[in-house]
């Protein structure tokens, strides 16, 4: 019995008529937890009810309070006939289970009917008592704190970051079972909202088992998913990312101020092996970070001039690891998994087998965050991609889900082999996805192989990687990630390599494509800007396997082609790096969307991209010749344009500084659209970027001729307006208070039955094109602004349907601050200026105290075997190695690129502003994606969001059609995650998404359903300017912030 | 290819003031478009027709969708279904209440009725005020009627706090209802000349002078609270009133207030000649109109025979305005001087309002 669940009805307002003779109400109240339920009186005759019950007392396993929802039901008594459901209101009280979070929820909540919306509010008191504490992480996982934000989160301090969590949970959709077909629709969706509520308890507790098994406290980055699967199941998976955190007290402070931003010595690749050998708990981490002295004349050294370039160092060395990494059948590394063999292994014949190969998923060294603290992240190799079409079947039984288990498994152990082909041990900004029509479903995972910080994580998980350690000395922060982790000699994938623009001492690819947000340090030259490609694929519609094969073999097409755009458009817009990239790909019964959306950035440390070079096939024909040097000149005048509008200026560096790029055939690769540089046979075109590398586009066909089209036809954001998709905008540091989260949502319907894929291409694209515009026109008040965290997800609803859903915020800058802020931060900095930012190099000092340098790498000369891995390196080869694609195989892409210009500039850190923002009396609860807020700061994480809601209407005409329909639905679950955060004292919710918005309709029968499901993470924020004041008085721990600008 | 749904919802619900305007004076979706257009709104972030559109269509869905809360301003404020700031929140309430001056004259003092509402389409033709908004407005008198009707208290307070409405529309509102209550006629021809404006001063007046809470004065309304204290006239006053009518009908009486006014005025205006020869007519017509009042017929036309016993036959004889407040100062102060006179208070409480009334209404 550890736990007492208390709750107490106080009063209802706003309550629907429900007796037409007296225009009032009689309404009570079923308060359920479980199987016990309790009701409140009848307070008759009124539409502002005051029941002020009494305490209602649950007596519960907690295993019970993390898997069950509070659920609170008011009704309208009728003496006669049955009482009428007036609505719900479902509470997790999940957030009282951690002794940090939320003490009580009191509040208004709405009243919810999957019918009616919300009928009027309930003001409803909930309190948890837990007992014995001692014991109390035995049956259940109370007390682990979950995150949406892929953040570390602020406030805490990661001890050691343990590594991905990962769980899913199946159950048969009662919206599917037959007893649904005489069942009410609101009986259908209130079973259902149950159901998913349950089984997100579930998976929640479960995770949080994983997690303490691991030795953690938390997940960082939870991302949870819905597979809607239809007659085959309900999924509900998550990922996330599992930590020790600290919360950070005065006295930790205390330390960042003694050793301020020296720390980012980031180096990481001399870590020491005994540095793996960490105790198991993080917790016990902090004990053994001592002074951290010695290491701290690593760090400034690394902030001086770069050190001679050293040629002597060891190359990449080939570890026992990537032996087996070979063999696909990596071996566990160490002996504490085993707690995935438990949640998910299946009693099979194969059992040990099986149980090996669960306990490897522990080892999957992936991680959901997308930014770090600094020094964590050492090397980006590129993104990595994997994608498998299955065919859908019943999940026979939903206690053991090894089919989709085996199936994530697969696509993960790819991952994890495309990240060993980039040289990489580890994935970040981890995420997968699925897309579903009918049986087919695509599965799909990307992140980015980068190089980690073994300090951070525990023994065994990343000690496979350094594959490639040819970097010893420190390199710096801004440049360092930039590196190529994968060796120059047995590249995976042909690429141009130069040295650094940066310090000069490595190499770095001419392009780099990432998954991640900009790191606070890099250097970046201009401002960012969204970035996406688009791309329908007709398919015929087919059944079964078929179906699956004809999808499997469109995908490596799809990704080449977005890979393309995603290229074409970079270079248009002068920039050299991807960051956020997000590939997504939908399936419908007769076509495939594709949206790839990232945010381009100039990274100083990168090469300048060379221009973009228009190729005609016949090269005699003097009209086409005349045509091919129009477009060309366009195209040269929208990259000076653009250069201008995105303030992307690296000063001429001269050529000695640079190592001469690795010379690259000079053939042109027949493929049209081809990324070979080659500029040979069109001398006369007066190419004024870059002498060397211009990028060749041919006009061969009318596709070429299409895409430059759609190229040229990308229209900028309007003056005032920038817009990115990662978590800042680069080149933006001062941010003013105004912000405004909003969900659009779009969908069009083809009635051309007879479209070509260059038709379907120009109205996707134009769908896109026109929200876009529509953003930037609804909110031209807030100019100057920028659209952050654009958010766009794709879906094909029905055939001849094309749903596009944004999610973004749009925050306020001050434009005149721009320039001068930028100066002063440019000279004096070389590191963070946020606190948060600063713990964590004072968190590498601590750690690395005890882990001297010694000669790890030392060892091993150069791999060679490395080269057998570059197989499905290039988008090229992809098209060949389609064979790997068969029916419930996967698809695999690599993707990884680089490139880009020197310039010092300062680093791209956004510094939050402390505008005062406005006060109103009501409780306002700010929602942003993001993982801040400008101007305020966060002062408490309250616990995690996640809501499903299920709406459905009989009466679609009357609710102002499915617009109407929709604009209410959205409009009330705001209105619900806005209640449930200020019931739990909350002002704010950070990181918001909605993972999953499915409309369907029937505007014959005047029906139609729509399901959300959102998430984030209820905050307390202060203002930042409040804060200052507190901090004197109070708490030592928040006036850093302040003395961090002094110190840097 | 047709845009089968589009929708845009902002945590903070997003309203432009401008559309909203459009919106509340009935413009369809098309024709605000139009309007938007011509205003040049293309010109800003390089929208074009489709983004337009798209905006407008959110907005009028937005609105439409609040227009529910806006029945009752004060659920506005705590209701979880929109985020609105404050501001926001009053500027919504307060346009949304506003009307047109046009339009409210047209039914000012009358029944707010299902019938006067059939009639909206005759109003709206004559006015220009679409018939969407001419609902609107009329819907906003008819249920701001209903909600004072049923308060105790004073009129404008109420409203003002029921509505949330600013001071001045308050009583703008508070003359409309007392208009509507006691039916006061101000559709004839010869009332045409006066604006809502004029009504809604003389209201005031009424309001502040003749009615049960006027006589509790404005402190002590709180130990008064009498239903429709606001609304309907001082009966008592009115039976007052007719004491008056000594003033006409003692002839003795009626001699010496002329004498006195006329040796105040003399050599003070050119149109002394006129005055002295009408003065027994108008007089006459402000006591006999004073003295009527006790008839609720006779209180509907007491705009129309202020206009007739008195405007009109001042105006023929071309008194100016400064004719006109001399004249009815001195016609009020001389009173005083009569000693035989004995009801100076409801002299003044009756002479007070109408010689503010009248040098509203005096004008082309």
């Amino acid at each position: 019995m550890p736990g007492k669940l208390k709750a107490k009805i106080v009063a209802g307002r706003h309550l629907p008529v429900m007796d037409r003779a007296s225009d009032l109400t009689d309404a009570f109240v079923e308060v359920k937890f479980g199987n016990t339920t309790f009701k409140t009186d009848v307070y008759p005759k009124s539409l502002n009810p005051q029941w002020n019950s009494e305490w209602f007392k649950f007596e519960v396993d907690d295993e019970d309070l993390q898997d069950e929802p509070l659920q609170i039901t008011v009704l309208d008594h009728d003496t006669y006939s049955a009482n009428d459901a007036i609505g719900k209101v479902y509470i997790d009280i999940d957030p009282l289970l951690c002794t940090e979070a939320a003490s009580v929820i009191s509040g208004w909540f709405p009243i919810y009917d999957t019918i009616h919306g919300i009928r009027g509010e309930i003001n409803v008191l909930v309190k948890v008592e837990l007992f014995n504490d001692l014991n109390r992480f035995r049956q259940s996982s109370c007390g682990v704190k979950f995150f949406c934000t892929t953040s570390i989160p602020r406030g805490y301090r990661a001890a050691t970051v343990h590594g991905f969590v990962e769980e899913l949970v199946v159950n048969e959709d009662p919206e599917y079972q037959w007893i649904d077909r005489i069942r009410t629709p609101r009986a259908s969706n209130e079973a259902r909202q149950r159901l998913i509520s349950l089984m997100s308890g579930e998976l929640q507790r479960k995770i949080g088992l994983k997690v303490l098994e691991m030795g953690g406290n938390a997940v960082v980055g939870y991302l949870q998913c819905f597979d809607l699967e239809g007659e085959s199941g309900l999924v509900v998976r998550a990922i996330g990312t599992a930590c020790s955190l600290e919360k950070l007290s005065s006295g930790s402070i205390l330390n960042t101020h003694t050793h301020p931003n020296t720390a980012p010595a980031s180096n990481a690749c001399n870590s020491p092996s005994k540095d793996g050998k960490e105790p198991v708990f993080g917790e016990d981490l902090p004990s053994s970070s001592g002074p951290p002295t010695p290491f701290r004349a690593l760090p400034t050294s690394s902030s001086s001039p770069p050190p001679p370039f050293s040629p002597s160092k060891p190359c990449s060395r080939q570890s026992s690891s990537s032996d087996t990494d070979l063999s696909l059948t990596p071996k566990t590394g160490m002996g504490s998994g085993g707690s995935a063999g438990k949640e998910a292994g299946p009693l099979k014949t194969l059992l040990r087998q099986q149980t090996q190969t669960a306990l490897e998923q522990r080892e999957f060294p992936f991680f959901t965050l997308t930014s770090f603290p600094s020094a964590f992240l050492l090397h980006v190799g590129g993104v990595v991609n994997a994608r498998s079409v299955k065919l859908l079947d019943r999940i026979h039984n939903p206690d053991e889900p090894e089919t989709r288990d085996a199936w994530w498994e697969e696509i993960r152990q790819e991952i994890k082999s495309h990240a060993k082909a980039l040289g990489c041990h580890a994935v970040v900004g981890y995420s997968e996805s699925t897309s579903i029509c009918e049986e087919v479903c695509i599965l799909s995972a990307s992140g980015t192989a980068a190089i980690l910080n073994h300090r951070y994580m525990r023994e065994g998980c990343l000690d496979i990687g350094s594959t490639d350690h040819r970097f010893e000395e420190p390199s710096p922060p801004t440049c360092g990630f930039c590196h190529i982790p994968y060796d120059e000699l047995n590249m995976p994938f042909p690429a141009q390599l130069t040295y650094c623009y940066h310090c000069r001492r490595q190499k770095v690819p001419d392009v780099l494509f990432t998954t991640i947000d900009l790191p606070a340090e890099a250097a970046v030259t201009g401002k960012g800007c969204h970035i996406q490609a688009r791309l329908c694929r007709l398919k015929k519609k087919a059944q079964g396997e078929v179906n699956a094969t004809a999808i499997s073999n469109l995908l490596p097409f799809m990704e080449y082609e977005l890979h393309t755009q995603l290229m074409n458009k970079l270079k248009l817009r002068s920039m050299n790096a991807l960051f956020g990239l997000r590939i997504q790909i939908s399936v419908g019964e007769n076509m495939l969307l594709g949206l790839a959306s990232a945010t381009g950035v100039y990274l100083t440390a990168l090469p300048a991209p060379g221009g973009i070079q228009i190729a005609g096939k016949t090269p005699g024909d003097p009209s086409n010749e005349q045509h091919i040097l129009t477009i060309q000149k366009r195209i040269n005048d929208a990259i000076a344009k653009n250069k201008e509008l995105y303030q992307i200026n690296p000063p001429e560096l001269t050529e000695e500084g640079v190592g001469s790029p690795i010379p690259e055939p000079r053939q042109r690769s027949r493929l049209f659209r081809s990324h070979s540089e080659s500029s040979d046979e069109l001398s006369e075109l007066d190419l004024s970027h870059g002498k060397k590398d211009a990028f060749v586009l041919e006009i061969d066909d009318t596709d070429a001729v299409e895409d430059i089209h759609s190229l040229l036809t990308d229209a900028n954001p309007p003056i005032g307006f920038y817009s990115c998709n990662t978590e800042t905008m680069p080149g933006i540091y001062n941010w003013t208070s105004g912000i405004q989260m909003f969900t659009s949502v779009r969908i069009l319907r083809l009635s051309n039955t007879n479209l070509t894929n260059q038709g379907l291409n120009k109205i996707f694209t134009d769908l896109c094109e026109n929200l876009l515009k529509s953003f930037y026109f609804k909110l031209r008040s807030m100019v100057p602004c920028c659209l952050c965290h654009l958010n766009f997800t794709v879906a094909v609803p029905e055939e001849e349907l094309i749903q596009v859903a944004v999610t973004a915020v749009a925050m306020t800058f001050d434009k005149d601050q721009t320039q001068e802020k930028l100066a002063e931060k440019l000279i004096p900095k070389g590191g963070s200026d946020t606190d948060e930012q600063l713990q964590f190099p004072l968190e590498l000092c601590a750690d690395s105290s005890n882990s001297q340098p010694s000669s790890k790498i030392s060892g091993v000369p150069e791999s060679t075997n490395i080269s057998s891995r570059d197989r499905c390196s290039t988008w090229l080869e992809l098209l060949r190695l389609k064979a790997h694609t068969i029916r419930r195989g996967s698809v695999k892409t690599i993707s990884s690129l680089e490139h880009s210009s020197p310039l010092p500039e300062g680093r791209s850190r956004s510094l939050r502003s402390s505008r005062s923002f406005g006060g109103s009396s009501v409780t306002v609860v700010k929602m942003t994606p993001l993982s801040f807020l400008p101007g305020t700061r966060i002062i408490k994480y309250l616990g995690i969001i996640n809501m499903f809601f299920i709406r459905e209407t009989t009466s679609l005409r009357e609710e102002g059609g499915v617009s109407g329909f929709l604009h209410s639905f959205i409009a009330e679950v705001f209105a619900m995650v806005r209640a449930h955060v200020a019931a739990l004292g909350g002002n704010a919710v950070v990181s918001y998404s909605m993972q999953d918005c499915v409309l369907m309709e029937n505007p014959n029968k005047n029906q139609a359903q729509c399901l959300i499901n959102v998430s984030g993470d209820a905050v307390i924020c202060v203002r930042e300017s409040d804060q200052d004041s507190l901090a004197s008085t109070t708490t030592i721990g928040h006036s850093c912030s302040s003395t961090t600008d002094v110190t840097t | 290819m047709s845009v089968e749904l589009d929708v845009f919802v902002g945590n903070t619900t997003i309203m432009d003031e401008e559309v909203y305007q459009l919106w509340l004076d009935g413009y369809t979706v098309t024709d605000a478009v139009k309007v938007r257009m011509e205003g040049g709104v293309l010109d800003e972030c390089e929208a074009n027709a489709d983004v337009v559109l798209s905006d407008t269509m959110d907005q009028y869905r937005t609105f439409h969708m609040c227009e529910r809360l806006l029945h009752s301003p004060a659920k506005l404020a705590n209701q979880l279904l929109y985020q609105i700031t404050p501001h926001r929140q009053t500027i919504l309430i307060e346009r949304y209440y506003a009307f047109d001056d046009g339009f409210v004259r047209e039914v000012l003092g009358k029944k707010l009725s299902k019938g006067t509402k059939k009639d909206l389409d005759d109003i709206s033709a004559k006015t220009g005020v679409t018939l969407k908004s001419c609902r609107r407005q009329f819907d906003n008198f008819k249920r701001v009627f209903k909600v004072v009707e049923e308060l105790k208290g004073p009129l404008v307070e109420n409203i003002r706090h029921h509505f949330l409405l600013s001071d001045k529309l308050a009583k703008d509102y508070a003359a409309i209802v007392f208009f509507a209550n006691n039916r006061f006629e101000t559709g004839k021809r010869k009332l045409q000349y006066l604006t809502f404006q004029d009504f809604a001063f003389c209201a005031g007046q009424l309001i502040n002078n003749w009615t049960v809470g006027a006589v509790a004065g404005p402190d002590s309304f709180v130990d008064n609270m009498v239903e429709d204290m606001d609304v309907d006239l001082d009966k008592e006053f009115l039976q007052e009133l007719k004491e008056l009518k000594i003033l006409i009908t003692d002839k003795d009486l009626l001699d010496q207030h002329k004498s006195l006014v006329c040796t105040a005025l003399r050599g003070k205006t050119k149109t002394f000649n006129e005055m002295e020869a009408n003065f027994k007519n108008l007089s006459r017509g402000l006591v006999n109109i004073a003295a009527k009042l006790t008839n609720t017929k006779d209180v509907r036309d007491f705009f129309i025979d202020l206009v007739e016993k008195f405007i009109e036959p001042c105006r023929s004889d071309r008194w100016t305005a400064a004719d006109m407040k001399l004249y009815l100062t001195h016609y009020t102060n001389s009173v005083h001087i009569l000693d035989t006179f004995k009801h100076q208070i409801v002299w003044d409480r009756y002479m007070g309002v109408i010689k503010s009334c009248i040098f509203k209404m005096y004008h082309d």
